[in-house]
């Protein structure tokens, strides 16, 4: 068993724990912190499959942006935890029958199409396997050459996000004194300002008129 | 024993199920079945990852870049009609969720 094997089992441990402790704990405060652990481990796994830059993606931007956000959200929620775990036991015996089916499934499924599948050497050629192999500069070679029109859709998904995120939660004050400027820009004078003609002095008939 | 591509989508499907897992028993709560999506999403991603290490091909990577992406938004939107819905309703109870009377 080389040090790989004893790496990825303990990645994996700590990884499935914390996804476990996701889904079941009590507060969702804890529940995001476990999700962060389990993001974490899925990153170190990653770098054990050689895929630098998506361990170093995950970490900043899962847990420095993504999760943070989940977390601020949650902070801001005032939650009934009581409401929310009623029923939560009573689903557990289905619950942990599905998740059994759904595993033992799909791993008979893997297992099955490839029984013992490992580093072919004509695989071991390629350029992803050799030791000078810089896999940031190879993925933006391809992201900015054969995916450049897929970055850009991207792009556009991130930016549609960020708008709709916006939108949605974007609430106008009130009681806010501000004025529209394109109101402002198109008052006129002649709205604002009359001007009457006046005589100077009355004559005593339209005094007393008066 | 080193390592085989079964063991690592072994990973992938264990992980999945537990994220099934958590829909089913937080069905009420409504940022932690976010929180279960996201859980499953990584799985999926850890299957492309190990596809393309076992393969030697960068593309496997590639489209978990877009993944990722894809995630983020999902999350964003997510959370801001969660925010949207607790001003309103001040639950996020999924039970409640009956506005559009489906």
């Amino acid at each position: 068993m080389d040090y790989q094997t004893g790496f990825f089992y303990f990645f994996s441990a700590v990884l499935l724990f914390a996804a476990f402790r996701t889904v079941t704990a009590r507060s969702p405060v804890h529940a995001v912190l476990y999700l962060m652990l389990a993001f974490s481990q899925a990153a170190a796994i990653w770098l054990l499959l050689k895929a630098e830059f998506l361990g170093v993606t995950l970490v900043l931007v899962y847990l420095g942006a993504v999760m943070v956000l989940f977390l601020f959200v949650v902070m801001m929620l005032d939650i009934n935890i009581e409401e929310m775990r009623v029923g939560f036991w009573k689903n557990f015996p289905l619950a942990a029958i599905m998740g059994g089916m759904v595993s033992a499934e799909l791993i008979a499924v893997v297992w099955a199409g490839y029984p013992s599948m490992t580093v072919s050497p004509e695989v071991a050629q390629t350029a992803m396997h050799l030791a000078d192999h810089n896999n940031t500069r190879e993925l933006g070679k391809l992201m900015y050459s054969q995916y450049l029109f897929p970055v850009e859709v991207a792009a556009i998904v991130l930016l549609v996000a960020m708008l709709a995120a916006i939108g949605l939660t974007l609430r106008a004050r009130k009681d806010s004194k501000a004025i529209d400027p394109s109101l402002q820009v198109k008052v006129r004078a002649a709205d604002r300002l009359e001007v009457v003609k006046l005589q100077a002095t009355r004559s005593a008939q339209q005094e007393s008129q008066a | 024993m080193s390592l085989t591509l079964g063991h690592f989508l072994s990973l992938g499907a264990i992980l999945f199920a537990l994220s099934v897992v958590g829909i089913f028993l937080n069905r009420k709560n409504l940022i932690v079945l976010l929180m279960a999506i996201e859980l499953m999403l990584l799985a999926v991603n850890m299957n492309f990852v190990a596809f393309a290490h076992y393969l030697g091909d960068l593309n496997g990577q590639l489209f978990v870049f877009f993944i990722l992406t894809v995630a983020a938004a999902e999350s964003a939107i997510g959370l801001a009609i969660l925010v949207l819905l607790f001003r309103n309703k001040s639950s996020i109870n999924v039970d409640e969720l009956n506005m559009l009377k489906g």
